[in-house]
């Protein structure tokens, strides 16, 4: 099928009607259904109430978008504060769908949705995949993890929705998700866009070239990718790479995604209502200026989340995209305004490997975090200065605590990572600090 | 009886031997008997060096990790079964040996072994019972 052809099947697909919505009108849903969910998060959070208290505020005082900038953000540690039922807004009866993701401190944050919840994430899935050409007939291998992490069944519903078929493989096993593209003729694949790298080498391997298979779209997400390794991808499988962004305290994915011009990712406005504000100071920012991305659910029941701070650094870009959708884009996430590495797809932060390094040893002694990339997958080494008190002269007794440091990182991280004992003084400290990650993921 | 051993963790990497060896070398200790016990990533250099204050000083001012542990010296000809011989005087002793090592004398027909035990003092009295020579610290360092 020609490309333009497609292009407009995707333009055409009845699902993404409210993507062509005439600006006015949206801007005009979206002030209802603010007011809507200022009014639901008022009434049912307590947190949020005594915020709005606070700052001597009503519903009542949202009368236009911009009002937006009065009301309070929301932050991940609110969530992980409220652990685990704290912030939704149903009662339990109404709650359908608990997922679940890591948080700063080892402790998790649970998220909520209701049936309509999940119809939203659905339509957004649909139209998000619609809009990279997808279609029925399609076969969709979803290679994110299923369960607590929302990657998994989100993609799941959403290729269900569309009325593709879906070959829900999940992670891990590359020889048999590998089999399962070859053996079904699968069209299109949801992962990470490392594990495609990964499936790729793993392929040829194999003797299977994956540029010979029908595949002809990846949908890649959860974790920060570049423009050269979508070259990388699409030259070396001959696929069109999709970069698709979201995140559980919001929906899952399905926030946004690139169309096919790939000029950025059409965030799903109707539902999230985009801001960039500066990470410093918290002031909004005009379209076209870098800054963090700040996310209010409009529709959501179970959990609504009000401004709330994503910690991605973005920008809202300016103009409509050649598409003809009318949904506002943001740039590519390039970075976070905070410590957090996304280690193939799990979120990780310096602060746990602290509290997995004091909980070993009860002092905390100085490490390096170094992250690679091999064949393709997101590699992280902890190295671990010997001190005095950690040294004694037997093998034995070293490999211990080797042991034991990798069974506490592999326990609070949920990732196997590698462990290094390096020798004293050999980490370089700056100011008297270490610098704690070493990023050599070049793509 | 006990010899001052000196150990160091040393990563597993060219050159990082040298470094310790250089500083004792300018300081005018001398290396009588040396270990490396290795994994694929990191190791231990054990030491019997002349003055093993000073070169526990001078690793740990560059930032070495030293530890200090006691070991026994013990002489035996160098000939089939004299290390038999001492390790049969410790059968069903009970006591524990951590790590040994041995090296001898190109020039001569002596050979030393280095033993850790768990308990040191435990085995000064089997080996002694036993007859076996322990080697004073200034016997080693003379020889």
């Amino acid at each position: 099928m020609n490309s333009l052809l497609e292009s407009s099947i995707a333009d055409c697909h009845p699902a993404s009607v409210p993507d062509f919505t005439p600006v006015a009108q949206l801007r005009e849903l979206q002030l209802k259904r603010l007011q809507a969910v200022v009014t639901r998060a008022w009434q049912q959070v307590e947190l949020f109430r005594s915020r709005m208290d606070e700052r001597g505020l009503a519903p009542q005082a949202i009368r236009s978008l911009e009002d937006i900038g009065k009301l309070p953000f929301t932050q991940k540690s609110d969530l992980r504060d409220t652990y685990p039922f704290g912030l939704f807004a149903s009662p339990m009866k109404d709650v359908v769908r608990l997922h679940v993701s890591s948080g700063t401190t080892g402790k998790p944050i649970v998220v909520a949705y209701t049936k309509e919840d999940v119809d939203v994430w659905t339509s957004v899935m649909v139209r998000g995949l619609a809009g990279c050409g997808l279609h029925r007939g399609d076969i969709i291998q979803v290679a994110y993890g299923y369960g607590l992490f929302t990657g998994g069944l989100g993609a799941h519903y959403g290729a269900e929705g569309l009325g593709a078929t879906v070959v829900p493989a999940s992670t891990g096993n590359a020889d048999r998700q590998i089999m399962l593209m070859k053996d079904f003729g699968v069209t299109a694949i949801c992962c990470t866009p490392t594990y495609f790298l990964h499936l790729i080498d793993r392929a040829a391997g194999l003797g299977v070239e994956m540029k010979d298979l029908p595949i002809r779209a990846g949908i890649f997400g959860a974790e920060p990718w570049t423009e050269p390794m979508r070259r990388h991808i699409e030259t070396m499988s001959r696929i069109e790479a999709f970069d698709i962004y979201g995140l559980s305290e919001i929906i899952g994915p399905g926030v946004g995604c690139e169309c096919r011009r790939h000029q950025g990712l059409h965030i799903f406005e109707d539902h999230f209502y985009p801001e960039i504000v500066d990470p410093e100071t918290g002031e909004p920012l005009a379209d076209g200026s870098e800054g963090e991305l700040v996310l209010t659910t409009l529709s959501k029941q179970a959990m609504p989340m009000v401004r709330y701070r994503t910690r991605d650094i973005t920008s809202i870009l300016p103009g409509r995209c050649e598409c003809g959708r009318t949904l506002r884009r943001i740039g590519r996430i390039g970075r976070r305004s905070d410590d957090m590495l996304i280690i193939r797809g799990v979120n990780v932060f310096p602060s746990q490997v602290e509290t997995a390094l004091l909980e070993v040893e009860g002092t905390l002694p100085h490490y390096q975090i170094v992250l690679t990339r091999e064949q393709g997958l997101d590699q992280m080494e902890v190295q671990v200065e010997v001190t005095p008190q950690m040294f004694t002269d037997k093998i034995g007794s070293l490999q211990g605590l080797h042991d034991r440091l990798q069974g506490a990182l592999d326990h609070v991280l949920g990732i196997r990572v590698r462990v290094s004992l390096v020798e004293a003084y050999t980490i370089e400290r700056s100011q008297g600090k270490a610098k704690r990650v070493i990023d050599r993921r070049a793509s | 009886m006990k010899i001052h051993q000196i150990s160091l963790f040393v990563e597993n990497k060219p050159g990082h031997i040298v470094a310790p060896t250089r500083l004792l070398a300018q300081e005018g200790v001398d290396i009588r008997a040396l270990y490396l016990a290795d994994t694929e990533h990191y190791g231990i250099l054990r030491m019997i060096v002349s003055d093993w204050e000073k070169a526990a000083r001078t690793l740990e001012s560059h930032g070495f990790v030293v530890k200090v542990t006691d070991v026994l010296a013990i002489f035996v000809t160098d000939r089939p079964g004299g290390l038999a011989d001492v390790l049969e005087a410790l059968d069903g002793s009970g006591i524990n040996i951590e790590y040994m090592y041995a090296f001898s004398d190109v020039r001569g027909d002596e050979a030393i072994l280095i033993f850790r035990f768990a308990d040191t003092d435990a085995a000064i009295a089997r080996l002694q019972a036993a007859g076996i020579n322990l080697l004073a610290s200034e016997e080693l360092l003379k020889k």
